[in-house]
Order: structure tokens, then sequence, then C-alpha cells
């Protein structure tokens, strides 16, 4: 249940058309007998902000290590542009990386932590501080330039990271759920703060969350990984109206999965049937909440109307969460606007093409 | 939260124990180090500094006091360079060996220390082991004779059993590092190399300083390797302090030796705590 900010993620699409930045063909990886990524093959552009989206255990943290050169791929390979990635370690690679807990060298400075890869590349001294001077400065943290990283708060150790990271001006920046550890406020801040930075700097992004409201608000793409294997890759807009499985219409967003007996152009599930284009069989529905209405009365010929029970209702700020109770006993969610004072048996209806026919993910789903 | 009988009853016994096994002998010590002996030996109970005196006097005593510390020294060094490689071998590369590899440098302390340095004994003696090889393969004529009875052999045979107690606080610190740090470091463009030295080494320097301490302090001490293993050019200060107390039955010059030596020991601990607390970030 989560509500959708659809301010967000309105950057310039990525350009896919020209040759992209990173490109992962065909990465398998198994701990043991335990596979952890099958055959994941997957493209970065340039400047884009790219969000693999994941619960724990789907190995989003293990191709983001793969990626960053911390694991090494049992199969498949991964470019930078014209140059083979993996065969390079970690050390030879132009990526950086923002790790989940910081990984700030506790016996460095603020600024020894930033300056440490200009250091280690030997970069001239004016220089280096001359850079690292204006990454702290990028992240505001010129004032905190002398402390030590156990001196200062969470969020500031997050901007610190960024900075030290950002600072060698890397091609590719990875970052490892750099927000888990903030608390709500702050990593919303930190959000919008992370997203306008990016646009800045114009570097390409891989960002790794389980916070799927997090990749919608950031991301010019999500890359769904559910169990080793990518569900779907599009952009937030896209996975949302248009979800390719089942699992990923739960996964981001609420929605009401409806499994649906399909013959000669018309779709039943229980008392409901609408008209679909899709052969005769059995075939999965997602019917968003917010896509089931009060019908206004005059109703529209091509609107699917039916009568339901209000039996639970939830407040979410602007809007509330209602849980339906059909005729037939079909449980359905809708989402209204507040104060609509909704209850008791209401006359219901959706638009046939906003119920999106979706895959069926491997296991059983929960809910209908 | 707890009474003050239950405190009282879980404080006392230690309490106790230190008081009587610690304080009072040193107390003791302390008084028997201004106390002087008679000609007919007997200790005269009245006060007076001769017995410092004496041991600056006496060149001796401070000779052998700065051979010991000198082979001290070489074995803290020797210990440090022995136990750091193997530390961080087995916290870095040893992987799923890691844990036998643990065992077979803890197992050594577990066999008495008697029988390690007797081993040495048989190892280096001039009819030892170590002289049958040499002579046999035909690199020397006659057994070597510096190779047992010398510091050579004290400083040998120290490194052997003081070196798990310079790896074991060192492998500790290596293990409290955290890997991401490692990865952060080559992520960030460093080669191993750089890694180790701008990484690894400055947060290993805690457990390098409570090893080196251990080794050095504990060498400092010894007296059974010189006794056994020494010979005359190999004696260390507390085997004088242990014939001060035996056969020369001068217990005030034993006790001043000995309060020196307490006193020199506790300023390194007090330094080598320093030092830690210095290089620790946690």
């Amino acid at each position: 249940m989560v509500l959708i900010n659809t301010e967000s993620a309105s950057s310039s699409p990525p350009k896919l058309g020209t040759q992209p930045l990173l490109s992962i063909r065909n990465v398998a990886k198994s701990f043991g007998r335990n596979p952890v990524l099958r055959d994941i093959s997957l493209q970065v552009a340039e400047g884009e902000f790219l969000t693999v989206l994941g619960e724990s255990g789907s190995g989003k943290t293990t191709l983001l290590r793969i990626i960053a050169g911390f694991e090494t791929a049992d199969s498949g390979e991964i470019w930078m542009e014209a140059q083979r990635l993996d065969a390079l370690p970690p050390y030879h690679r132009r990526v950086n990386t923002v790790f989940q807990y910081y990984a700030l060298f506790p016996h460095l400075t603020v600024e020894e932590n930033v300056g440490y890869g200009l250091k280690v590349a030997k970069l001239p001294k004016e220089q280096s501080v001359s850079r690292v001077e204006q990454a702290l400065a990028m992240v505001k943290m010129t004032a905190y330039a002398e402390f030590k990283p156990g001196k200062i708060s969470g969020g500031q150790q997050q901007r610190v990271a960024l900075a030290r990271a950002l600072v060698n001006r890397p091609r590719l920046l990875l970052l490892d759920e750099p927000l888990s550890a903030l608390d709500a406020n702050l990593r919303r801040q930190m959000q919008v703060e992370l997203k306008s930075l990016q646009r800045e700097v114009g570097i390409a992004f891989v960002f790794v969350t389980h916070d799927q409201e997090e990749a919608m608000v950031m991301s010019d793409r999500i890359a769904l990984l559910r169990r080793g294997e990518l569900e779907q890759v599009a952009s937030p807009r896209e996975i949302y109206s248009h979800p390719a499985t089942a699992y990923a219409a739960q996964f981001i967003g609420h929605t009401n999965l409806l499994t649906a007996e399909v013959s000669r152009g018309i779709a039943r599930c229980k008392s409901l049937s609408w008209p679909v284009k899709l052969p005769d069989g059995v075939a999965l529905f997602s019917l968003r909440p917010e896509n089931i209405r009060v019908a206004a009365g005059n109703t529209d010929s091509d609107r699917i109307g039916f009568r339901g029970k209000v039996i639970w209702q939830a407040f979410h700020g602007a809007t509330e969460l209602l849980q339906i109770e059909c005729i037939d006993g079909l449980l359905l969610s809708m989402r209204t606007a507040s104060g609509q004072n909704s209850r008791g048996n209401l006359l219901l209806e959706f638009s046939p093409e906003d119920a999106i026919p979706v895959r069926k993910s491997q296991e059983a789903e929960k809910g209908l | 939260m707890f009474s003050r009988a239950y405190r009282t009853a879980i404080t006392l016994p230690p309490l106790v124990w230190v008081l009587v096994f610690l304080l009072i002998p040193y107390a003791l010590l302390f008084c028997f180090s201004f106390w002087s002996v008679s000609p007919a030996q007997s200790i005269v109970h009245s006060w007076t500094f001769d017995n410092y005196r004496e041991l600056l006097r006496v060149n001796v005593y401070l000779q052998t006091l700065f051979r010991s510390m000198w082979i001290a020294a070489r074995v803290m060094l020797f210990s440090l360079l022995l136990g750091y490689p193997l530390a961080y071998y087995l916290s870095f590369h040893a992987g799923r060996r890691k844990d036998l590899f643990y065992q077979l440098v803890i197992i050594p302390l577990w066999v008495s220390y008697l029988v390690r340095a007797y081993a040495w004994k048989t190892i280096l003696g001039s009819d030892g082991v170590l002289n049958t090889l040499l002579q046999y393969v035909h690199l020397t004529q006659h057994p070597l004779d510096f190779l047992l009875y010398s510091p050579f052999a004290v400083v040998l045979t120290l490194t052997h059993i003081y070196t798990p107690f310079a790896f074991l606080p060192i492998y500790a610190s290596l293990e409290h590092i955290p890997p991401q740090l490692v990865e952060a470091s080559q992520d960030l463009g460093a080669s191993p190399f750089q890694t180790f030295w701008r990484v690894i080494l400055p947060l290993s320097i805690p457990g390098v300083v409570a090893g080196a301490t251990f080794s050095f302090v504990l060498s400092l001490g010894d007296f059974l390797a010189p006794l056994l293993l020494g010979g005359p050019s190999g004696i260390m200060i507390s085997n004088i302090v242990v014939s001060l107390f035996g056969a020369a039955y001068n217990w005030p010059l034993g006790a001043a030796i000995s309060f020196c030596m307490m006193v020199l020991v506790v300023a390194l601990l007090f330094m080598s705590e320093k030092l830690e607390k210095k290089w620790s970030f946690r």
C-alpha cells in the first residue's frame, strides 16, 4: 500500500539507441548449489539512473558486486563500451561504489577519505586539493573536512561516501542501498538530493534498493529482479501502468490480481466479465485500486459496472483504501479520494482497458 | 539494581586476592629494596639507598639490563616479522584452511615451555641435529659453537615461544577490519599493496602494539631460556635476580633490581596503552 509520486522521474528518457555505457550479457552466478543470478542481460545508458529493485535474496547486491569486481560471474560478460570489464580487477575499473554502510576509512579525516582515490592515483597535489574541495562543496560537507568519520552523523557519512566516489569522475556509480541506514525523513530528503546531484554530474547511476517507492521516485528505469531473474525492465510509469508479470504488479504499487477464464473475447472472473483481445484460456489480470470508481450514474457503455459492499477502509491521507466484497464473495481493493464517505452498498465500475493482462509469476500468488 | 550486600559479596574475594598476593608482596619488595644485609647474612631493617647506588655503580647490572632489553627487542622484532605475515595470510587468504592454521599456531602454546626450550637444545647443540646435518652435507668441518649457549640461542628460542603472543593480537585486529573497507579501497583504485599500506596496516596498529608489548615484556623478564641455552654470554637480568635471591643471599639488592624492572615494565604498558588508544577508531 504505497502512494506513488506521479510527479517524479519525469527526466529525459535514456538514450538506449546509441551504444550503451554498460552491457551485462547473460551473467549467471551461483553460490555453491544455490543459483543467485540466472542469465541476466541488462544495459545502462550514459547518464542514466537505473535502479535494480528486488527483495532481499533477489541477487541485486550480487549483481552490483559483479559489476564492481568484488565477485566474478560464473558465466557471461560485462562490457563498458568497447572494454571487457569482467577481466579487470576492481581497482582498474572506472566504476566507483557507494557502500551500504558507507565504508569510510575510520583512521582518515573526511577530507582524506574523499582524497583517497586521487592520492592512490598519484594525482598532483594542487589538482587533488581543488577537486576534493569541489567534491566536499558539492555535498555541503566543507565545514567537516577535518572531522573523522566517527564524529559525524549517518546522513553526513552518506554524503562523504558519495563525494569520495564522485571525486574520481567514474563513468558509472554503483550505489548499494545507500539510504537504507537512514531514518525515513532524512531518506526522503536524500532521495531528492541524490537525484538532483545525478542530473548535475551526468554520471550513470546503478542504484540497488528493496524499496519500491524509492525506486519510483528516483529512477529513469527500474530493473525488477526476482530470485535471480529479471521480471521487467522499464520506466517507473511503464512498469506501474503496464506490469509484465503478476509479481511486478504486486511489488510495485498495490493491485488486484484477477484470474479470469477467457472465451471468445470475454474474460470472466466470478460475476465480473469484460471484453479482451486474448485467445481462449485462463488469464491473469492486474486491476489497480484507483481504476475502480464509484459509478457516476450515467453508466457509459464501455465501462463494466458491478455492486459491492465496503467491508473495511483505511485512511491514507489524501486517499482511502476500501476493501470491497462483491455479491459473489469476490474481494477487491479500491482507492478513493478521502472524504467521499463511501460506505455500505455501492455501484462500482471500471474500464476494461485498465485490466492489464500479466504473465503468471513462477509460484502461487497471494490474492486471487 | 543489585543490593549492597550482593555487591560486597562479589567484590570482596578478588579484592582480598589482589591484596594478599599482589599488593602486600609488592609493598614488601619495595621495603626490602631499601634494607640491607649484615655481614652475618641477616637482613638489616634500616632505610638506605645503598642498593640503588650499588645497582648504578656495578657495571654488570646495567650491562645485563641493557643486554636483556636488546635481546627482548630482537625477539619483539622477529616475532612481529613472523607473526604479522602469518596473521595477514590467515585473515585474508587462508579461506577454508583458516581454522586449521589457527589451531596449528595455538597448539604449541599448550606444550610445556621446558619441552620447547630443551628441543632447541637438542637442535642447536654441538652434537645436535643442526650441526650434524651441516657437517653431513659438508657445509662445515667442525660443529658451529655459536649456535648454543649464546644470545643467538636465547633470541631464537624466545622468538619461537613468543611469536604466538605477537600473532594473536595482530590476528584479532585484522579480523576486526570490516571487509568493506578493503573493498572500498580497491574500488577507489588502490592496488593490493596500496590497500595494505594505507588501510590494513594503519588499522592493525593496535594489534601490532599489543603484540610488540607482549613479546617484549615477556622476553625481558624471561629466565629459563637464558638459563638453559644462554651460557655466560646470554645471561639476562632475571637470572641475576634469581641468583641474588638464591645463592648470593642478597634479597635487598635483588628487590631493588626487581623494583626497577617493574617500574620499567609498567611504564612500557602505560605507553603501549596510550599508543593503542591513539590508533583505535571504534
